[in-house]
């Protein structure tokens, strides 16, 4: 593995399987009496937050804590920053501190990719989260959903129908996932209207379509990207309801999935706008669960950086490795 | 540098009978096999307390749990290498609180895997009573820690490396003893061998 994770590219194919497999143990920490691991003992992990995060950040203190790291979080609000202080100041500020890890997320698309790159800090930087470019660990824990889901837990996604909708044009979490499920060999299809898809999309390893109804029958998962709201300087679409009535779904649409097949959300869910209560509520909906993994997924994430001297080396072939 | 020469200690015969010694051993020691939990510590462990487990239900008639337990994430020497990939820790259904747990692993070397495992064990629950079986002991202990059963106790030099190989996971039964040629510990040991 590279010793920053920027962007969902940056992972092998070998290296996507380690952090599932990783993550898989780990999850198993979750059921024991004593959800805590020694293993990060005495490193520092910094969540830098210019941006508001609920769930991503939680998840990433949690992580860190199962795997007893020091956590620092670090809020752009009521910090220095809102004093004008720049990206490079603070950066050199945590490296004073003494960060093993930081956990960046940041409005603009590419401030991870400067902190890693600069040389301002000597620890790896995990992108949470930049502007409309990229979320790999939102793409790893989806990954590791479709993968408890879809087959069984182990292997790659070879051939399983993966299909993302909505506001692909602000979504970082579209882009991770369309990079990641595509190295795991899924076949990725983005949906989307015309104007909500960015420029340069059909370079993407992925199929792209304007119109939800055909794919729907064929997918294996359903993925509903939230419409964002605050990102929408112009009109994309005429309508909010026009918007759910074509790309949005209801239980109708969810009555034409084939019977395994799942749906999912990053969150925060719009409830009624790209997705009805009826459909986050149901059985097939896995979005609880998606919360719950990206914990699991993150703690392999940042074991995998910090647990050795170096970045866990793929593919690892000694496993019975004695003390 | 000289060439290594591998000579085989304990052929598949000589594991077999060790360890229905070893499986009579725990039952006396246990007084029955009642209470009793093996887990066996990544990787070759594992299929060791498998076949124990299978002696002792099959002489006291009841059913053993046997579990595996990975130690990875306690290791002390974490640091001195890249993050390694981790491997199945799977507790019985009953746990461990209260039972007389016996830890089973293929060699006792400087005894910081089992120091690693005692960790990991105390994380999980509170055994009665934790014992320890090794298929070799091979001396050299770094920390105050025995076994309580020992299929066979293996004079070496630090220069040999000890390396048991099980049908599970190798193909074929054996422990073979190889002088020379292999960086002794803190090098890259070669699979199979455990401190």
């Amino acid at each position: 593995m590279k010793r920053h994770l920027l962007s969902a590219a940056d992972l092998s194919h070998s290296d996507a399987l380690l952090v599932l497999d990783t993550a898989a143990q780990l999850a198993r920490v979750a059921d024991r009496p004593v959800k805590k691991l020694p293993t990060l003992r005495g490193r520092t992990v910094v969540n830098l937050f210019f941006e508001d995060s609920t769930r991503t950040r939680i998840s990433f203190e949690a992580a860190a804590k199962r795997l007893s790291a020091d956590v620092i979080n670090f809020s752009a609000k009521g910090s220095s920053v809102s004093k004008g202080e720049s990206l490079k100041d603070t950066a050199l500020t945590l490296e004073a501190m003494g960060a093993d890890a930081v956990v960046v997320r940041h409005g603009s698309s590419g401030a991870p990719h400067r902190l890693a790159s600069s040389g301002w800090i000597g620890g790896s930087v995990v992108n949470a989260g930049d502007g409309t470019h990229e979320h790999p660990t939102q793409a790893l824990l989806d990954a590791f959903t479709l993968r408890e889901n879809l087959v069984g837990g182990e292997g790659d996604l070879t051939g399983k129908k993966v299909t993302i909708v909505g506001d692909v044009l602000h979504s970082r979490v579209a882009r991770s996932n369309v990079l990641l499920l595509s190295t795991l060999g899924a076949d990725v299809t983005l949906v989307a209207p015309p104007t909500l898809l960015p420029i340069g999309v059909e370079t993407w390893p992925c199929k792209v379509s304007y119109d939800l109804d055909p794919v729907i029958p064929e997918s294996d998962a359903v993925m509903m990207l939230r419409v964002q709201l605050e990102r929408m300087t112009d009109s994309y679409f005429p309508t909010a309801r026009e918007y759910s009535r074509r790309y949005g779904l209801d239980n109708h649409r969810m009555s034409l999935l084939s019977e395994r097949s799942i749906v999912m959300h990053p969150g925060p869910m719009n409830r009624g706008m790209e997705i009805t209560a009826d459909v986050a509520d149901s059985k097939r909906s896995v979005i609880v669960e998606q919360v719950a993994n990206g914990v699991s997924v993150r703690m392999a994430v940042l074991y995998l950086l910090l647990g050795g001297n170096a970045p866990a080396a793929t593919p690892i072939n000694e496993p019975s490795e004695g003390i | 540098m000289n060439s290594p020469r591998v000579r085989t200690v304990f052929e598949a015969a000589d594991i077999d009978r060790v360890l229905t010694r070893i499986s009579h051993e725990i039952i006396e020691g246990a007084k029955g096999a009642q209470d009793l939990v093996l887990l066996g510590i990544q990787s070759r462990g594992v299929p060791l307390a498998d076949r124990i487990g299978r002696r002792i239900s099959e002489f006291e008639k009841v059913d053993v749990p046997v579990g595996a337990l990975d130690i990875t994430m306690y290791r002390d020497d974490l640091r001195l290498r890249p993050a390694r990939a981790l491997e199945t820790t799977a507790l019985p259904d009953v746990g461990v609180d209260g039972r007389i747990v016996v830890l089973v692993d293929d060699v006792l070397f400087s005894g910081r895997t089992v120091r690693a495992a005692l960790d990991a064990l105390n994380e999980l629950g509170r055994p009665r009573v934790v014992r320890l079986a090794v298929l070799i002991d091979r001396g050299h202990r770094e920390l105050p820690i025995r076994a309580d059963y020992v299929g066979k106790n293996l004079p070496t030099s630090l220069q040999e490396s000890v390396r048991v190989r099980l049908a599970e996971l190798d193909g074929e039964d054996a422990v073979t003893l190889s002088s020379g040629g292999q960086s002794p510990r803190g090098g890259p040991n070669p699979g199979g061998e455990v401190a």
